[in-house]
């Protein structure tokens, strides 16, 4: 009953084109907005359960936050562009540490030539961008076999980048600015004076990210820019044969989405980990977002959320469910049931819905808007 | 600098350890062909497959079994539990799922991996199992020849001879047995395989059998190699640039793949690794793989990919 | 629909299954950071089995820490740091007054809580591993790497080496690698085997083994063709085993390899079996067999079928050193009970009886660890609190120990560690406390 179009007439152009076009999904999109941003903070400050602990900022919606934003990333490759990626995890390396470095001072020792180059440290807001925009270039070199390699075997070249980057950033001691065990520390996350420190700051500052960045993705997707992708994924011949330039809709699809997994990574390292390793971003990460993405489903934006809820959370869930229940059991059994449930809930839901969580709710909505009265 | 000698051990080392992969990769070839299924779950299978063995060899050595009596019942006991896999994989899972789209089966197989590690893990213990089925010291060659001789590892042509006769049995099924072409019928278009009268749930089961079989075999050595252990699956990162190199629907390629990869990753790492700090074979092999399909975007032996509109 | 309904309901009936609270009474919250499952698993448990036996003897035994009864909760990490921090996370508030200090049994997951521990004001206690440069306590206030950094066990490794060869000056012109697990845990002895290459004069090749470590054929193939005289071992899990089975295969003899501690447990050379004598790993300080206090276990908790571990492997390396561990931690409780009252603590009270523990013989000869543990005293600017090891040979059935105890040298040492911690200081604007104020 309450979701209906009825009545809601469309008068221009523009507001056939919104991003929402109904108004029952604005305002639960606004209430989403609200919660997270107002409520959540709220309940935090009041210590209501569970949000007065820190386990859920730091532990649950931080790290769900900042994988849901990689995710976004590999979707607008794997999802609307259709390029199967391995490698998002050494995008989100890239981005993670050439923040790193930008963000403790770049120098670079050319003395062939008698001159070094140095930057001296950025601020943490321009590193982690910057990081994201060298994650981009990196994603554009990569992305080029895509021109000639395509499906799963493009799919296993990508594990190229992944593996080579993980080599590099181990064994490349000028990126760790020379730490003795390759471990590296965040610069202290100072944003225009504001110190973030607190999980409710760095939650928010995470979710600012993400928010700009998925409507960001939203409206690209949308455009002429997302249509080519969309193109070129259902069939590239065709779409090269109607004027898209597969070269240049390939390489943006690449860059775009390197770049937002780029400043994923960045944001994973400095402000969730605060020091890493390359083994945080090895090729378990790629493929855990490629799950996300899958689960999710592909080509949606909002499955990207879902699914990186699904991929992040239940295992979590299922983990900690037996303990909580007093159930003993040891740690071992109990993980072995968790991998066991997990791997079944993924194959039930993909014999139950083969497109992800994305296609769930469209369903949904497609119900809602007939209920009670289906035909 | 390089003395040839050790260049010889180095490339024969590199050929032999690449076959070792090819015994995984073989394993994804045969699903892949049958069924356009890429399956992450072989190294799950590997690591079921092994534990199974090696549970049930201890367990019946214990008992005060001859050993010989005790292998031959230990194979058939995982090959029993391979069977059974492979029919809940296609009863539960892949049945199910005909039609979809790859990426779909491909996560499906994932959730199939979680299963089957969670599940062997719970089943037969997650501790490491040493097995002994194949000699592992070495023969040192040409040693008049070159100071040291050339060392060959027996495990590693072990390895290789089982390689070879699998790749040839895998053949003779393909091309001999009425299953083998049937299965070939499916891989070319599954429908039009139904629509002449072909079970394709049966055909399913048989390549998930015969995968099971191949992890199976590929667990005896590297069980050998490694001891069984929840390792093993990482075995299956190290059998996807074979199998690209190969092409993904050749079972000879594996073979060809694998040896590319292990002589060209050993090589690197031993000539060139030291140069720039060492631990470079990883990424070699897929740098490779990548360079191959550069010039082969369906590998060496794949099926060339025709696309029409 | 209505089963996709289901699973959303089982996942909102888990969250109020998490809302349950923790019964809070006279308890110290005590965590284990275990991993009983994925790849390093061999290791990991008896590491947990040790820790968990030996907490659960205070509680059957003595009824707890001076009538403090031990709250132990493990989480699984798998080893992998993402899911140690979540780990972290969990347990760092349960209890009546939060986890006692944690131990992650990984130095990714160390480096990763190094900064959390320190705001939360949880100690940490990483025995014979984590940051070496943590050793300095008016750095690292909450890091604890109690018996031994990595650059002590370097250290003690070089000096055994010397000895065999005959004297520091014959390492002149001697070749040692070093194949290490390639993470922050392989690549810490480096800095320090550098300086005591240039020290000593020999020739030091660092040889890095992928994660985790099931493909070594062409570092051994090198290995064979350089010939160093000693290898030395930095790894964990399958790869250890995988070390010592390619060395035979390379013939490379067993007797000049040389493990870290972590490299020297029994699920590192039965694999190998008769192929493996030979081995020699560095001993933090115990090794395997049993003890007096091991008797107490098998009478207070085997007795009772709570022990978690097979009785057959009670005793074991990791076994023991999961149990020394323990012990430790609860030896802190004590010690902090003593100024703050004998009640739950927090994890800054904790803290200071870590910092202020002080074990004698007489002490350990109490508590049943006499012969496997020497003495320890911690100070602020002592977090390590001892640097003596031995060195152990597998005779292919079991560990025998084969050489008088080493004491890491703190000339070697100490530069290293000032330097790098007090780049650490600057970096995280840390200021230093000034040790010789502390109590």
């Amino acid at each position: 009953m309450l979701y209906r179009e009825a009545g809601q007439f469309k008068t221009t152009y523009a507001e056939d084109m919104a991003i929402f076009p109904i108004r029952q999904d604005r305002m639960a999109i606004a209430i989403l907005l609200g919660i997270a941003f107002i409520g959540v903070p709220l309940l935090a400050d009041f210590d209501i359960w569970p949000f007065g602990s820190d386990y859920l900022l730091r532990a649950i919606l931080l790290p769900f936050l900042i994988l849901a934003l990689a995710a976004i990333g590999v979707n607008i490759l794997v999802g609307y562009c259709g390029q199967i990626s391995l490698g998002s995890g050494a995008f989100m390396a890239i981005g993670a540490y050439s923040a790193y470095k930008l963000g403790t001072g770049v120098h670079i020792p050319l003395a062939w030539l008698g001159f070094a180059i140095s930057i001296p440290p950025l601020p943490v807001l321009l590193a982690i961008l910057l990081g994201g925009l060298t994650a981009a270039s990196a994603g554009i070199l990569f992305g080029v076999p895509s021109l000639r390699i395509k499906g799963l075997y493009l799919a296993v070249a990508t594990l190229a980048a992944q593996f080579f980057f993980d080599w590099v950033f181990l064994r490349v001691s000028w990126f760790t600015n020379y730490a003795p065990s390759g471990s590296v520390n965040a610069p202290t996350l100072d944003f225009f004076g504001l110190n973030v420190g607190t999980p409710i700051e760095r939650y928010l500052l995470c979710l600012i990210f993400v928010t700009v960045f998925a409507v960001l993705a939203k409206n690209l997707v949308r455009g002429n820019l997302g249509r080519q992708w969309m193109a070129i994924r259902d069939m590239d011949i065709a779409a090269e044969l109607i004027g898209i330039r597969p070269l240049y809709a390939k390489l943006t699809a690449f860059a775009v989405s390197s770049f937002i997994i780029g400043v994923a990574g960045a944001l994973w390292a400095f402000v969730y980990l605060g020091s890493w390793e390359p083994l945080a971003f090895s090729i378990d990460r790629s493929l855990q977002l490629l799950f996300m993405v899958i689960i999710g489903g592909l080509g949606s934006i909002m499955g990207a959320f879902v699914g990186a809820a699904f991929i992040l959370i239940l295992p979590i869930l299922l983990n900690r469910i037996p303990s909580e229940l007093g159930v003993p059991l040891s740690t071992e059994t109990i993980t072995h049931l968790e991998f066991i449930i997990f791997g079944s809930l993924i194959c039930y839901l993909l014999i139950k819905e083969p497109h992800g969580f994305a296609r769930l709710i469209s369903l949904g909505k497609e119900k809602l808007r007939l209920w009670p009265f289906p035909y | 600098m390089i003395g040839l000698g050790q260049f010889l051990e180095v490339l024969i080392g590199g050929l032999m350890s690449g076959v070792l992969y090819s015994l995984v990769a073989l394993g994804f070839v045969l699903i892949f062909k049958a069924s356009g299924v890429f399956n992450f779950a072989q190294g799950a299978m590997v690591l079921l497959a092994g534990l199974a063995l090696v549970r049930s060899l201890d367990l019946l050595v214990a008992w005060g079994f001859p050993l010989w009596v005790a292998i031959i019942f230990g194979i058939s006991f995982a090959a029993v539990i391979m069977v059974i896999t492979a029919w809940l994989i296609e009863r539960l899972v892949i049945g199910p799922l005909v039609n979809q789209d790859g990426l779909t089966l491909f996560m499906s197989t994932i959730g199939v991996t979680f299963i089957l590690e969670g599940a062997a893990q719970m089943i037969f213990g997650s501790d490491a199992y040493p097995l002994r089925l194949f000699p592992t010291d070495v023969w040192l060659l040409f040693e008049d020849l070159f100071p040291g001789g050339i060392l060959v590892n027996k495990l590693d042509v072990w390895g290789g001879f089982i390689a070879g006769i699998l790749v040839a049995g895998l053949a003779i099924f393909f091309e001999r047995t009425k299953t083998g072409r049937a299965l070939r019928a499916v891989a070319d278009d599954h429908l039009a395989a139904q629509s002449v009268g072909i079970p394709i749930s049966w055909i399913w089961f048989v390549v998930w059998l015969a995968a099971g079989l191949v992890a199976l075999v590929a667990a005896t050595v590297w069980g050998t190699k490694l001891g069984v252990q929840f390792s093993i699956t990482f075995l299956a990162l190290k059998a996807l640039p074979v199998l690209i190199i190969g092409g993904l629907t050749s079972v000879p390629g594996a073979i060809v793949g694998g040896l590319i990869v292990g002589a060209g990753e050993k090589i690197a790492e031993v000539f060139l690794g030291s140069y720039i700090g060492g631990g470079i074979e990883y990424w070699f092999a897929y740098v490779l793989a990548l360079a191959v399909l550069l010039v082969r975007p369906q590998g060496l032996f794949g099926e060339r990919i025709i696309e029409r509109i | 629909m209505v089963r996709n309904k289901l699973i959303l309901a089982t996942a909102v009936l888990s969250g109020v299954a998490l809302a349950t609270p923790a019964a809070a009474q006279n308890e110290q919250f005590i965590p284990i950071l275990s991993y009983r499952t994925g790849a390093y698993a061999v290791n990991g448990v008896p590491f947990a089995n040790g820790m968990a036996d030996y907490y659960n003897l205070i509680n059957e035994r003595d009824g707890g820490i001076n009538g403090v009864k031990l709250l132990v909760e493990e989480c699984e990490t798998g080893y992998a740091t993402d899911k140690g921090v979540e780990c972290y996370e969990r347990l760092k508030g349960k209890g009546p007054t939060g986890a006692a200090f944690f131990n992650p049994l990984s130095t990714g997951i160390t480096f990763a809580l190094t900064e959390k521990t320190t705001t939360d004001k949880i100690p940490i206690i990483t025995m014979g591993y984590g940051r070496s440069d943590s050793k300095n306590g008016a750095v690292f206030a909450y890091n604890f790497p109690l018996l031994g950094t990595y650059w002590s066990a370097a250290d003690i490794a070089i000096q055994h080496i010397a000895k065999e060869v005959g004297g520091f000056d014959k390492l002149k012109g001697k070749k040692i690698s070093l194949l290490f697990h390639d993470s922050p845990y392989g690549k810490e002895p480096i800095p320090m085997l550098e300086v005591l290459a240039k020290k000593h004069g020999f020739e030091f090749t660092p040889i890095p083994v992928t994660h985790p470590g099931v493909e070594q054929k062409s570092q051994w193939l090198a290995i064979r063709q350089n010939r160093p005289d000693y290898v030395l071992l930095w790894g964990w899990g399958v790869m250890n085993g995988t070390a010592v089975k390619e060395a035979a295969a390379v013939a490379y003899p067993r007797e000049k390899m040389i493990g870290v501690w972590w490299s020297g447990a029994e699920p590192d050379v039965t694999p190998a079996g008769d192929q493996a004598a030979g081995y020699k790993a560095l001993m933090l300080q115990h090794g395997a067999g049993k003890f007096p206090v091991h008797a107490e276990i098998e009478k207070h908790v085997y007795a009772k079928g709570k022990g978690l571990s097979e009785p057959g492997k009670v005793g074991e390396v990791l076994y023991n050193r999961g149990m020394v561990n323990a012990m430790l931690g609860v030896e802190a409780i004590r010690k902090a009970q003593e100024k703050f009252g004998k009640k739950p603590l927090t994890g800054e009270q904790v803290r200071w009886g870590l910092e202020n523990l002080n074990l004698s013989d007489a002490r350990l000869k109490e508590l049943g660890f006499e012969v496997m543990l020497k003495p320890i005293k911690i100070s602020c600017s002592d977090h390590e609190g001892a640097r003596e090891g031995r060195v152990q040979q597998w005779d292919g059935k079991n560990w025998k120990v084969i050489s008088d105890w080493y004491t890491a040298s703190q000339s070697d040492t100490e530069p290293l560690v000032g330097d790098v911690s007090a780049k650490y200081a600057a970096e995280k604007n840390i200021k230093p406390r000034d040790c010789a104020k502390e109590s």
